[in-house]
């Protein structure tokens, strides 16, 4: 029967295939006493036998596949699997108390958990703790006779369903067979949401069910446009479905025409179209994509994918990178945002009300120098190779901004003084707060630049978490308020002739694009994806008829749906 | 049996890669081999065990290997510990 589900739409293109259900399956198993101990401590051999072969596996494809580094994760776990003191400790619980493998494999396993855990001086070892519970998880689905996803061994085209997509379930995926996200919970800006953009795969995020509505091999539709999945479809759907993703290729065969020119609007003005990136490996999608600088790369995956704090060598290799290969073009480098929704396994957090009003970003640079001085020391070393802007996130006050460039400076000195190489840089700060983009203009006299950061931007101007389903409605980025707040960055940056740009999502919404170039918005930065269908959209724009424009939704406009239907009624 | 004394230098002492390769080499012998530690000791071929032992900078520690193979147990783990630069 085919039935049709719909969800938010998180990633453009339109992908037919089988689904693939990345679920974990149950694992709930009862105590029970055993006679034949010999006969349980053979069942457990045999589950770690099979464990350890499947591991093997895995371990090869995924070096081939994605590469050493994501491979020596199956490394560890088959050590804690041919570990003495683990398999020996649950070999010995099932002889001496006569109880089945499973509830024995549980009962160490928690044991050395619960140790890793409460190391708390010791992130390294916490981290462990994850290990121990996977390879747990394999020996028991083993030994009850179900199935783990192994993602890592996919080789068919297929299109992934889950309730949600972790960095380290999508490190396992083999991007050539994956041509769809389908995931219960998220939205646009979800972890899977991003990867499938950086892929250029569709996605549809926050279907809130599907995982439950789609089953392990059937047909699916996604229709990354439109929010559309169909499940099981006729071979009309099909034939439909096809076509629109004909369309959808030819329209970004015509886009990729765009990919060399300049970007201009219909009246021959330039703007910046800039990319939003995490890693140096997004640099592909970014060239590809004809973008003019990296307006925002995220430097907290450098800390997330890694199991310590990354020293200064390993962040000015990454920094380096990417400047050297954006070959003279400048780079937007924004030091680390840590705390709000992301977390180190390594670096401890105090549990807070209000994360997102708490500790976080330069609140936490600022009081664990020595966490940000090394990060600057490598941004430093790494200026010397091309075009850098500097960004501190989450700036309040001017104090903050003027104690961060200070530190900055200290080190830049300290550098020269070592007769070490620093180049050019400029440093500027993100408008995320309401409190900084209302002092903007006094702002603008000590900054290279502004970038704005709609995403907090908005979710603070309006006081709603943006996580929150139910105050989502309050996300509105084209509500005159939020747009005054643009405007009056945009003016004050050039008042004192520096520059303003936008990092958030808004930067490439085809609504929001028009009214910020009415409101002068210099450099717009975005998922990479999304470069050349902004680059044809202003194109048809006229700067001084979207200054009127942006002026109506500023001054006359009453709310954020008046200023959707004001761009959709005069921008064809 | 071989038994020899380590003070461990390395700033994050024995964790992570260290610990890994420390396991790996004791694991190439027959020997048994051990790792003591303020009084507690562990199997060196268990990671878990070895990484259970919180070992930190300034640490000192004592490894034994008792075996067919003991003298070229020790000497094989001294040199992974220089290498990785727990100990001069």
């Amino acid at each position: 029967m085919t039935k049709t589900l719909k969800g938010i739409a998180a990633s453009d293109g339109v992908a037919i295939a089988k689904a693939y259900l990345l679920v974990q399956p149950d694992l709930s198993f009862s105590k029970s006493a055993v006679d034949d101990v010999n006969k349980e401590t053979d069942r457990l051999q045999n589950a770690i036998d099979k464990s350890n072969s499947e591991l093997q596996q895995i371990r090869d494809i995924a070096a081939k596949s994605l590469g050493e580094e994501e491979a020596q994760v199956f490394d560890a776990h088959m050590m804690i699997l041919a570990d003495p003191e683990f398999t020996g400790a649950v070999k010995q619980k099932i002889e001496e108390e006569k109880v089945n493998a499973e509830s024995a494999l549980d009962e160490v396993s928690t044991t050395f958990i619960k140790m890793f855990e409460a190391m708390t001086d010791n992130p390294y070892m916490q981290e462990r703790a994850a290990d121990v519970r996977d390879v747990t998880k394999r020996i028991m689905a083993h030994l009850l006779g179900v199935t783990l996803p192994n993602p890592a061994l996919i080789n068919e085209e297929v299109i992934i369903v889950a309730h949600d997509l972790t960095p380290s379930d999508t490190a396992q995926l083999n991007k050539k067979y994956v041509k769809a996200f389908v995931t219960d919970i998220g939205g646009r800006t979800a972890h899977s949401a991003i990867m499938a953009r950086s892929l250029e795969i569709p996605a549809i995020v926050g279907t809130d069910t599907v995982t439950k509505d789609i089953k392990e091999g059937q047909k699916v539709i996604v229709d990354g446009n439109t929010g559309d999945i169909v499940v099981d479809p006729t071979d009309a759907d099909v034939e439909k479905y096809q076509n629109l993703a004909k369309e959808y290729a030819a329209q970004k065969a015509e886009w990729a025409k765009l990919r060399n020119e300049a970007t201009m609007t219909a009246d021959g003005k330039h703007f910046e179209l800039a990319a939003n990136i995490g890693t140096p490996k997004d640099l592909t999608g970014v060239l590809d994509n004809g973008a003019e600088a990296v307006g925002l790369y995220r430097t907290e995956f450098l800390y997330m994918d890694s199991a310590e704090l990354p020293t200064e060598d390993d962040q000015f290799e990454a920094y380096k990178n990417v400047i050297e290969g954006m070959n003279g073009k400048p780079v937007v480098v924004r030091t680390m945002d840590i705390g709000g929704d992301k977390h180190l396994p390594y670096l401890p957090l105090p549990e807070e009300m209000n994360p997102f009003l708490g500790y976080r970003a330069i609140r936490i640079s600022l009081d664990r120098q020595d966490i940000f001085r090394t990060q600057l020391r490598a941004l430093l070393r790494a200026s010397a190779f091309g075009h850098l802007r500097i960004m501190f996130p989450m700036i309040a006050t001017l104090q903050e901004f003027r104690q961060a460039k200070s530190i900055l400076l200290e080190e830049e000195k300290k550098l020269v003084a070592d007769g070490v190489k620093v180049g050019k840089f400029e440093v500027g700060i993100m408008i995320e707060i309401p409190a900084a983009a209302v002092l903007a203009d006094q702002f603008a006299k000590e900054v290279d630049f502004f970038s704005i950061g709609t995403n907090d931007l908005i979710q603070y101007s309006m006081a709603a978490d943006r996580g929150n389903e139910h105050v989502s409605y309050l996300y509105q980025p084209y509500n005159p308020s939020i747009l005054r707040l643009v405007k009056h960055v945009i003016e004050s940056a050039h008042k004192e002739g520096k520059w303003a740009g936008m990092c958030g999502e808004a930067a490439g919404d085809p609504i929001m694009v028009p009214l910020l170039v009415g409101l002068g918005l210099d450099e717009f930065s975005m998922s990479a994806t999304s470069i050349l269908k902004v680059r044809s959209l202003m194109k048809r724009l006229d700067t001084k008829e979207m200054a009127k424009l942006a002026e109506k939704a500023v001054t006359e406009s009453l709310t954020n749906d008046d200023n959707i239907k004001l761009v959709k009624d005069n921008v064809k | 049996m071989e038994k020899r004394d380590f003070h461990i230098i390395a700033e994050t002492g024995i964790h992570a890669r260290p610990a890994t390769l420390l396991v790996q080499t004791a694991s190439k012998f027959n020997s048994d081999i051990n790792l003591e530690y303020k009084g507690k000791s562990v199997n060196l071929k268990s990671i878990m065990g070895v990484m259970s032992l919180g070992v930190g900078q300034g640490a000192d520690v004592t490894i034994s290997a008792e075996g067919s193979d003991e003298a070229d147990a020790i000497n094989a783990i001294e040199e992974t510990m220089k290498k990785e630069g727990l100990c001069d």
